[in-house]
């Protein structure tokens, strides 16, 4: 019964973006944000299938061709550590190892506590401060090892 | 109205607020009011002011005094030795990384004088969420002038004769992409913003689209009058959450005030525009990725022709333009071609906007005319190698560039 309320309530959050053309990504993005895990579940591709009208396979296969969309489980906060060479020339492979050994994580992981998933990004655009990452929406430049302690205390 | 006897700009883009700026305003704006100066006195939040590590930076003005690296700290001295008793906080002024002088004004500051900032005419210098700044700058007279004085044909003519080139990378001249756009028969034609600026070390669109959104509105609805077009598409990627606010602000506002939208200056012309957020795939970069994207399918290329001029979005004529591209347009149409044709070289027009990070003195955002050289960039503009170091390499243009 639960089950099928969570469906109802995702069926209304998806239906204004039937008649926007190409609405498939807006509800993809919509039904992602709701998530409290921030994935998209089976059962939600499943629901885009059939309210959009297309295939279910269709929908996997977009869902899955962009990195920012999760079909599985992730943490409370999602942690994007930028890998792209302007970072990575001021080391941003010490601070991806630096997190995997605090949190006990390699990239695409969730630590066992559930409260982080540890990503590695493309560029983030914000170069000047490299190397930088981002906790779900926020942006974190100068990294250095002392001020990760004091970023991830941020994010319960 | 009030008045106020000085204006302290504190640049918001991305790179400042990782760097804590946001905490620096709120210091500064809760001690000028505990010191009862806060009518006198506007804290403005701005875009980019384009020196990235030396942020939070702060800029007074009508002085012009800059201060690099202010903590919450320092900004509640500033507010006290210069805003109140009108002493200069001497230590948080810069240094310029080459002489070891201080440099108490951005007039003074060689990254700032040996720039020409066309397209980041506003950014860093109004606070993109106040259209009334954008207006005061002669926001939308372009627009206006356009749809009031001047025919579709005469439009293309004049970004045809400045000589503009696409910057989003291919430099394919801007007037003649329009051009082919408004000859192609279709009652229906879109224009679409290419902002899924996705190569590493590139952040000009994402400080445009913070610092000045305005600027690209505006650009895509005298593109959408010149070409035909009633609606438009701004594709920004999912990795810019700042931009996407302060792009979906601005267009409420345009909104509001009838820049946008219906009957836009009782010419009956209409233009309506919406933001679409990319899901993280580098290749939708690529116009026919991108166009499938906001289709809202897998963004894979198709080989062209046809090219989106001819068949692009829904397969209706498409103009596709990169951000900073239409960051140009407003002041050519103002200024005039043969204005914007004398800035640059004689097959580049103009300037070009730089994101520049690695092992330099300033990194950050800087515009100079097409035309300077590699050298004077990175010596004169960005102030050389720390530590007096020997320059080693540059790599231009991200992962497709050359070294």
């Amino acid at each position: 019964m639960a089950e099928r309320q969570a469906n109802s309530s995702q069926r209304q959050m998806i239906l204004p973006f039937v008649d926007q053309p190409g609405g498939l990504l807006k509800a993809l993005h919509a039904l992602q944000n709701a998530s409290p895990a921030h994935f998209l579940a089976p059962s939600d591709l499943k629901l885009v299938a059939e309210v959009f009208g297309v295939p279910e396979a269709k929908v996997w296969g977009t869902a899955t061709f962009y990195s920012l969309y999760s079909t599985s489980p992730r943490g409370r906060h999602i942690i994007r550590v930028c890998e792209s060479a302007p970072c990575y020339v001021v080391g941003a492979m010490d601070i991806l190892k630096v997190l995997e050994e605090t949190l006990d994580v390699k990239p695409g992981e969730t630590t066992g506590d559930g409260r982080f998933t540890l990503e590695v990004a493309s560029c983030l655009g914000v170069c000047g401060v490299a190397p930088a990452l981002m906790v779900d929406l926020d942006v974190h430049g100068n990294l250095t090892r002392d001020r990760l302690n004091a970023i991830l205390a941020e994010y319960a | 109205m009030n008045l106020f006897r000085s204006h302290v700009l504190v640049c918001a883009g991305a790179g400042c607020v990782s760097s804590g700026c946001l905490a620096t305003e709120e210091a500064l704006v809760d001690e000028i009011a505990k010191l009862g100066l806060d009518r006198e006195i506007k804290v403005i939040e701005t875009g980019c002011i384009g020196t990235c590590d030396l942020g939070p930076v702060l800029v007074v003005y009508p002085e012009g005094i800059f201060y690099r690296n202010v903590t919450a700290d320092d900004a509640r001295e500033v507010a006290n030795e210069h805003l109140l008793k009108g002493r200069i906080v001497q230590r948080l002024l810069y240094r310029d990384p080459l002489t070891s002088q201080i440099v108490q004004t951005y007039g003074e500051m060689e990254f700032f004088s040996r720039q020409l900032r066309i397209a980041l005419r506003n950014t860093g210098v109004i606070n993109p969420e106040v259209i009334e700044e954008y207006i005061a700058r002669d926001g939308y007279e372009a627009l206006a002038c356009a749809l009031t004085t001047m025919s579709g044909e005469q439009v293309i003519a004049t970004i045809k004769e400045s000589g503009l080139r696409g910057r989003g990378g291919a430099g394919f001249p801007t007037g003649l992409k329009w051009q082919f756009t408004a000859q192609a028969h279709s009652d229906v034609k879109y224009v679409v913003c290419n902002a899924d600026e996705g190569d590493p070390g590139a952040f000009m669109d994402r400080s445009i689209l913070e610092g000045d959104p305005h600027a690209v509105i505006e650009a895509m609805a005298i593109a959408g009058y010149a070409v035909g077009a009633s609606a438009g598409y701004v594709y920004v990627r999912a990795e810019y959450p700042l931009a996407v606010k302060r792009l979906q602000h601005a267009i409420n506002q345009a909104r509001d005030y009838g820049f946008i939208g219906d009957n836009i200056f009782g010419t009956g012309f209409r233009f309506d525009l919406e933001i679409r957020v990319g899901a993280g795939a580098f290749v939708c970069g690529e116009e026919t990725a991108l166009i499938a994207s906001i289709e809202g399918r897998r963004g894979e290329p198709r080989p062209r022709p046809p090219y989106p001029a001819a068949k692009g979005l829904w397969g209706k004529p498409t103009l596709l333009n990169n951000v900073e591209t239409f960051a140009n347009i407003c002041p050519i149409i103002l200024h005039g071609a043969q204005w914007y044709a004398r800035i640059g070289t004689e097959k580049s027009k103009g300037t070009k906007v730089f994101a520049v990070a690695g092992n330099i003195n300033n990194t950050g955002l800087v515009e100079v005319p097409m035309g300077m050289t590699l050298r004077q960039l990175v010596f004169d503009v960005c102030g050389g190698i720390p530590g007096g170091k020997e320059f080693k390499a540059a790599q231009a243009g991200g992962p497709s560039g050359g070294f």
